[in-house]
């Protein structure tokens, strides 16, 4: 039975970086740590550090993104990687190829690192345990169980914004059901401490037994929204308006759409979160997407910075994780100041 | 061959015999108990000290599957398969390739199965033509070909009103239906027990309501057309709850619980281990209890393998792309007496519920050891300590969550019809 946690190597480093679930609060302290000291390298002339030079990553896609996979190209790059970006359209594994043949593939290609995203649970996972033992695994999105970077740029964020995390209570807004990215945040937060982690959604976006991750269940925005420091808002697929989970855009904005107004139920000082993309006028209103609570474009910056941290953390693990801070630092200075 | 088998625990719960005791065994059959009959002259003499000596094993569910998916076994390995692990009889669902849906299947079958004689093969024919749910196969003629009952497997049939005349059907011919009551709107795309686990690990969940809906429709269809029936492989505590009381009501109804729904639970699946990926999915631990709980009372009479022989391929996927099922012949035995370590169940019970008891649902004149019945024998070492791997598997799948674990209970000699067609070296 395979019980260990096998994102850890045997001097619990970060081998693979697959789901925030088993980690413990220092492991994720540490790449918040590290990721502070690359947020300002973005802002400088020469954007590269030479941590990752001379190793080669795979950016496997299973699904269609932009973002994270622009972000994650750019973290390797910014490492001095060497990225191979490879888009799999459903239709080429049917042709026969399975998942596995593909990666022995990659493997003899010399690839040290894949960054997996892929429309199944448990993917990443998969390929963690078929990988060769000096290949590192990443998880961009893996069906609806974990999005792990996603989350810790919006820890990020979050401690950018409020300091840290042991007074917070944080909402999270919408299909908490289908959402790989909810999953992740709430194993976050709670690891990192905060006071109270809520979702609000109704019934039918909402998993069995939810309450066993730690969390408050809310199906009413006012009463969820109260006294609240983070709202995170999640994306409503389209597909969820046509089946029976939801009768209409229109009607789950008029519910559960982020306005000026139900912002107003949330503290004074509270920031707005959505890890995108935004379907403004479905979950959210363009005012408060906008507006001066909303830290959403901040999320995008960290993602480069959090994925430059993991990908050091998980391949760069021959090196002690305090000379990638060193190595970090040097290469921007101001890094630490920046950040407050 | 003449057979003596000398000094075992002889544990026959159809003839309600436990005692220490010999065995003789002419012309294939059973010939006498305790004393030799006249004239005996052993071909073999097994010392059985210390052993069980049982029926033969009758698994009332496990797949050959063959024809039509050699690649994950044959009639060839999986009855050598079944009589390392004690079975001398076991039922194949119809859902091979071709499906059993017209006769001529049934005898390819049981061509090979003579051919391989490993152990006795019944089968159950196709409900519908194809599987498909839509139109009823030629049962009457399945039965003549030997079908010892009639089944649509997985294919749930959702339309009530065909499910409903096909119990007409089936009941008119006097037969037994065996049913895999899971509503396939609620099963959906789901691939675990919806709950805790389905939930941390983001996998489509199935509810209990997907298996307690199908059985209470088709109890009420049940009580309407008087068929006999039997349900297969309930993993639910509400579901054999309403079994019972359903028996209660006097309603002619069986069930049986696959032996990994006794051991297993959705916690199992820990970081996505495709070999805990079965159909109907682990269930709860509450469930695993009043599984157990009713097939200690006796609403569930029967325990199988749910034998599913893999290919490797078949479990190398991301958890929701793996196909469900678990080689598990060679281990129902041992896991099965665990029951009797953990539960009140009694080691005489415990070998009713695999062997008279599943004869009983079948039909079939096995499971027993009178004299002048089919000499079928188990022999095996209760104290006998192995550990699950793959080489110790004869079944081509070595696909079992069970791999590793530390089991008692060893089967050492299976004789079928009186010949030994399994010894431990």
């Amino acid at each position: 039975m395979r019980r260990t946690n096998i994102q850890l190597d045997k001097n619990n480093n970060l081998r693979h970086f697959l789901s925030v679930e088993g980690l413990n609060r220092q492991i994720l302290t540490d790449i918040l740590d590290t990721a502070e000291s690359f947020s300002s390298i973005g802002s400088q002339q020469v954007k590269k550090v030479p941590l990752l030079r001379g190793k080669t990553i795979a950016n496997l896609f299973f699904e269609a993104s932009t973002r994270t996979r622009t972000t994650f190209e750019l973290a390797a790059k910014r490492l001095s990687a060497d990225v191979l970006n490879i888009s799999i359209s459903t239709s080429a594994t049917v042709k026969g190829e399975s998942l596995l043949d593909m990666l022995r593939n990659l493997e003899s290609m010399h690839c040290d690192m894949f960054v997996v995203r892929h429309g199944e649970s448990g993917a990443a996972h998969f390929i963690a345990t078929h990988v060769a033992p000096h290949v590192s695994v990443i998880n961009a999105g893996d069906g609806c169980h974990a999005h792990p970077t996603q989350a810790m740029l919006d820890m990020f964020t979050i401690r950018q914004h409020k300091g840290g995390f042991a007074d917070l209570r944080v909402a999270i807004v919408g299909d908490i059901k289908h959402s790989r990215v909810a999953r992740s945040q709430i194993h976050a937060l709670t690891t990192l401490g905060v006071t109270e982690v809520r979702v609000i959604a109704p019934k039918t976006l909402v998993p069995r037994e939810v309450q066993s991750l730690g969390v408050h269940v809310f199906h009413d925005m006012e009463q969820g929204l109260r006294d609240v420091d983070v709202v995170i808002m999640l994306r409503l697929q389209n597909e969820r308006m046509k089946g029976a989970y939801l009768p209409s855009a229109h009607e789950y904005y008029q519910l559960y759409g982020l306005t000026t107004e139900k912002l107003g139920y949330a503290k004074p000082d509270a920031i707005v979160m959505h890890p995108g993309p935004i379907n403004r006028g479905v979950e959210i209103d363009s005012l408060v997407a906008d507006g001066p609570q909303s830290v959403i474009l901040d999320q995008v910056t960290n993602g480069i910075a959090v994925r430059m941290a993991v990908m050091s953390m998980t391949l760069g693990r021959s090196a002690t994780q305090g000379s990638v801070k060193r190595e970090a630092t040097k290469a921007g200075p101001k890094a630490g100041k920046e950040a407050q | 061959m003449n057979i003596q088998i000398k000094n075992g625990r002889l544990i026959d719960p159809a003839n309600a015999v436990d005692e220490v005791t010999d065995l003789y065994i002419q012309d294939n059959k059973v010939a006498a108990l305790a004393r030799a009959p006249a004239g005996f002259q052993a071909d073999l003499v097994i010392d059985a000290e210390n052993s069980i000596v049982c029926p033969g094993l009758v698994d009332i569910r496990a797949r050959l599957r063959e024809p039509g998916h050699e690649h994950k076994g044959t009639i060839e390995s999986e009855t050598q398969a079944a009589a390392h692990g004690g079975v001398t009889t076991l039922c194949t669902p119809p859902d091979t390739d071709p499906i059993i849906d017209t006769p001529a299947v049934v005898d390819l079958i049981q061509h090979r199965v003579l051919k391989a004689g490993k152990c006795n093969v019944v089968n159950l024919g196709a409900l519908t033509v194809g599987l498909e749910g839509h139109q009823l196969s030629e049962i009457a003629r399945l039965k003549q070909a030997g079908c010892v009952g009639i089944t649509n497997s997985y294919n749930y049939i959702s339309d009530a009103k065909v499910m409903r005349l096909a119990m007409e059907y089936v009941a008119s011919l006097d037969m037994t239906l065996f049913l895999h009551a899971q509503d396939q709107s609620l099963v959906a795309q789901g691939c675990a027990h919806e709950g805790e686990i389905s939930t941390r690990l983001g996998l489509e969940g199935i509810s209990e309501s997907a298996e307690t809906i199908a059985v209470s429709r088709d109890l009420i269809l049940i009580e309407q057309t008087g068929v006999r029936a039997h349900f297969c492989q309930l993993s639910t505590a509400n579901a054999v709850k309403m079994i019972a009381r359903a028996q209660h009501d006097g309603l002619p109804v069986t069930a049986d619980v696959a032996i990994h729904h006794l051991h297993l639970t959705d916690m199992d699946i820990g970081y996505f281990n495709s070999q805990c990926h079965v159909s109907p999915p682990l269930r709860s631990r509450r469930d695993l209890e009043g599984l157990r709980s009713s097939v200690c009372n006796g609403a569930v009479t029967t325990i199988c393998s749910d034998h599913q022989p893999h290919d490797v391929d078949a479990k190398l996927a991301p958890f929701a792309q793996t196909e469900p099922g678990i080689s598990s012949i060679e281990t129902l035995l041992p896991l099965s007496l665990r029951l009797v370590e953990e539960t009140g169940l009694s080691l005489s019970g415990l070998i009713a519920k695999l062997s008279c008891e599943p004869a009983k649902v079948l039909g079939i004149d096995a499971g027993t050891l009178g004299v002048g019945s089919q000499a079928d024998v188990c022999i095996f070492d209760p104290e006998s300590y192995w550990t699950v791997s793959e080489q110790n598997f004869q079944s081509q799948g070595k696909n079992s969550p069970f791999i590793g674990w530390e089991l008692k209970g060893r089967v050492t000699h299976t004789i079928l019809g009186g010949e030994l067609v399994y010894q431990l070296n």
